[in-house]
């Protein structure tokens, strides 16, 4: 199947457009940020409504409870700063003022995974999801391109409870319809196939849909299943895909422990034991480098996307 | 409401407390003692709230965070009797399935509270949170907050002293419970705060002081910070009082912060506290 490239872009840009046409429409809507708005790409929010924006510093734990506190009296609060400062830095505060309290809070983490790219290990959070998805009462969304980063947005401020939402820096390729109907835990089947399920989140959706060309070549059928929401996590698509497939990929910027490979481990083992092989990064700190260049170094490229798929396949009975 | 109503209120907040912990031999009675007074007073004459009809959002409504949560029996004590639920069920406090948890939380529908506490340092930023979405929506109600002073060693708490300071919340009351202890002792022997008056003078506050177990004190004290609100300064209360407060073998030291008596120090408690409203 082709996919039709409707241009490139960054998934924080997505955001930034969400957050702006949130602006413009809901005046509940508000928005905070750690000294990071251009990163966000929460400039035109800003501008367009200065008295919903809160510049709060470089102080993430104030910023999640004053999010939280926000919410009493009816706002619906964007925080936004990098998704490391996002939870690993205020995993606390999110836990006892969002998550317990049940506060109406958007948590908007930009430049997740390896992707941040130059700046290092010390940004490049790959246990977020992880952590976010242990949380009792938390939603988290990994969109995949620029039109379903702005629809996510757009679908979490709908959304009555607290959310992470997870965006990445590098421009990559936008295939997602502007005018795709964006549902919160329902999966999207990109491609019908009885060969092999290939389930992935965030940029890694892009990368299977580069190695579904290799794969198409070698003659093998792929159902590509873009899983942008973790938790609550779409488990009647997984288990009908794979009454099809009986075999899963998973691929994912994040830590094998903790992320979305471990959550579908976690249907399968459940429901329908079957083989899986995960692309994520094993057990490793990353380092400086290019977005591109830390994804082939660290195994989550197109090329280990074709080879999950051939190991799983050895061990498909 | 006279001094008389409120020492009788506070002295059956008392009785409940130690009643509390006691009943199920955890919790946090110091505290919670030297709090009674303010607590009495504020949920009882300084507060415009609705304790019949409570509602989340708050609106046009006075909001008190309890950010030192773990002072929760007089949380709850004070609450029950102002009328957010029965008093009868203090009771339940910290056993199974019980509204009334350790520390206080929102997800048992507990009316009056709006926000988990326990984990320290948290409840000044939720309180700016709130106190600007009041801003935001033309309520001129006020936020009041409640701190340890031990809780002060958290670095959550300063990053919300700059944001208030400098973005001007000015519907803001912080009160800081000073009693210069915290659970392994002397709040000077674990990490003094040094001059506390003037670091958040220099933090851009409005500082007064008052005597927490002095309702004359208390009155005017918070009168003079009401009358304060909207100048352009968030206001902070460091209020003096002793862990322990009318339970002789309790003051002066740090011993009871999270200790509950025995069936005989309870006994010697609640003969030093008078019932006045009835034990629940």
């Amino acid at each position: 199947m082709e996919f039709e490239i409707l241009g490139n872009k960054d998934t924080r840009s997505g955001f930034g457009e969400g957050l702006a046409e949130l602006g413009r429409t809901n005046p509940d809507v508000v928005a905070l940020c750690a000294d990071l708005t251009g990163s966000l790409k929460m400039d035109d929010f800003k501008k367009e409504n200065p008295e919903r924006f809160f510049q709060v510093g470089i102080a993430e734990a104030n910023m999640m409870g004053m999010a939280a506190g926000m919410t009493i009296g009816g706002k619906i609060p964007f925080t936004g700063t990098f998704a490391n400062f996002s939870t690993g830095r205020v995993y606390d505060q999110i836990r006892q003022s969002i998550a317990y309290s049940q506060k109406n809070v958007k948590i908007a983490a930009s430049h997740a995974g390896l992707t941040l790219g130059e700046d290092g290990a010390t940004h490049q959070i790959l246990e977020d999801i992880g952590m976010m998805r242990m949380l009792p009462n938390m939603t988290v969304i990994v969109p995949a391109d620029f039109n379903q980063t702005k629809q996510a947005t757009i679908a979490s401020a709908a959304h009555n409870g607290p959310v992470y939402l997870r965006f990445g820096r590098p421009v990559m390729p936008i295939f997602v319809k502007p005018d795709a109907e964006f549902v919160i835990g329902k999966a999207d089947v990109l491609t019908e196939g009885t060969d092999v399920t290939i389930i992935a989140c965030g940029h890694m959706v892009w990368k299977s849909i580069e190695a579904l060309k290799t794969l198409t070549e070698k003659g093998i059928s792929v159902e590509l299943i873009n899983m942008h929401t973790i938790k609550p996590l779409d488990v009647d698509a997984i288990l009908k895909s794979v009454a099809k497939t009986r075999c899963v990929v998973t691929a994912e910027e994040h830590m094998r422990n903790g992320g979305l490979g471990d959550a579908v481990a976690q249907v399968l083992a459940q429901h329908d034991p079957l083989p899986q092989e995960f692309v994520a990064v094993n057990d490793k700190f990353g380092e400086s480098g290019t977005p591109m260049e830390l994804m082939t170094k660290y195994g989550i490229d197109t090329a280990d996307v074709v080879a999950a798929v051939e190991k799983v396949l050895a061990r498909k009975k | 409401m006279q001094n008389e109503e409120l020492k009788n209120i506070a002295s059956q907040v008392r009785r409940d407390i130690v009643r509390m912990v006691a009943a199920v031999s955890s919790g946090h009675p110091g505290g919670s003692l030297g709090c009674a007074d303010f607590l009495t007073y504020l949920y009882f004459e300084g507060m415009k709230h609705n304790p019949e009809n409570f509602s989340k959002d708050a609106k046009d409504e006075d909001v008190f965070f309890l950010s030192n949560g773990h002072i929760s029996p007089v949380f709850y004590s004070v609450l029950a009797h102002v009328g957010y639920f029965p008093v009868s069920e203090l009771a339940t406090f910290r056993k199974l399935n019980s509204r009334l948890q350790g520390h206080p939380s929102t997800d048992k529908k507990l009316p009056g509270i709006r926000m988990a506490s326990g984990s320290l340092g948290q409840g000044l930023s939720v309180a700016i949170g709130t106190a600007l979405t009041k801003k935001l929506n033309g309520d001129n109600s006020t936020v009041f907050t409640l701190h340890g002073d031990g809780e002060l060693q958290e670095g959550q708490i300063w990053e919300a002293a700059l944001y208030a300071a400098a973005n001007k919340v000015d519907n803001l009351i912080a009160t800081i419970d000073y009693n210069g202890r915290q659970i392994d002792g002397d709040l000077d022997d674990v990490l003094s705060l040094g001059n506390l008056e003037a670091k958040w003078q220099a933090f851009g506050w409005d500082v007064l002081s008052m005597n927490g177990h002095d309702f004359d004190s208390i009155r005017e004290t918070m009168q003079t910070a009401k009358s304060k609100l909207g100048n352009g300064k968030p206001i902070v209360i460091i209020m003096k009082t002793e862990m322990g407060q009318g339970v002789d073998y309790m003051m002066g030291t740090h011993k009871w912060h999270g200790s509950a008596p025995n069936a005989e120090q309870l006994q010697s408690a609640l003969n030093q506290l008078e019932e006045t409203l009835g034990d629940y």
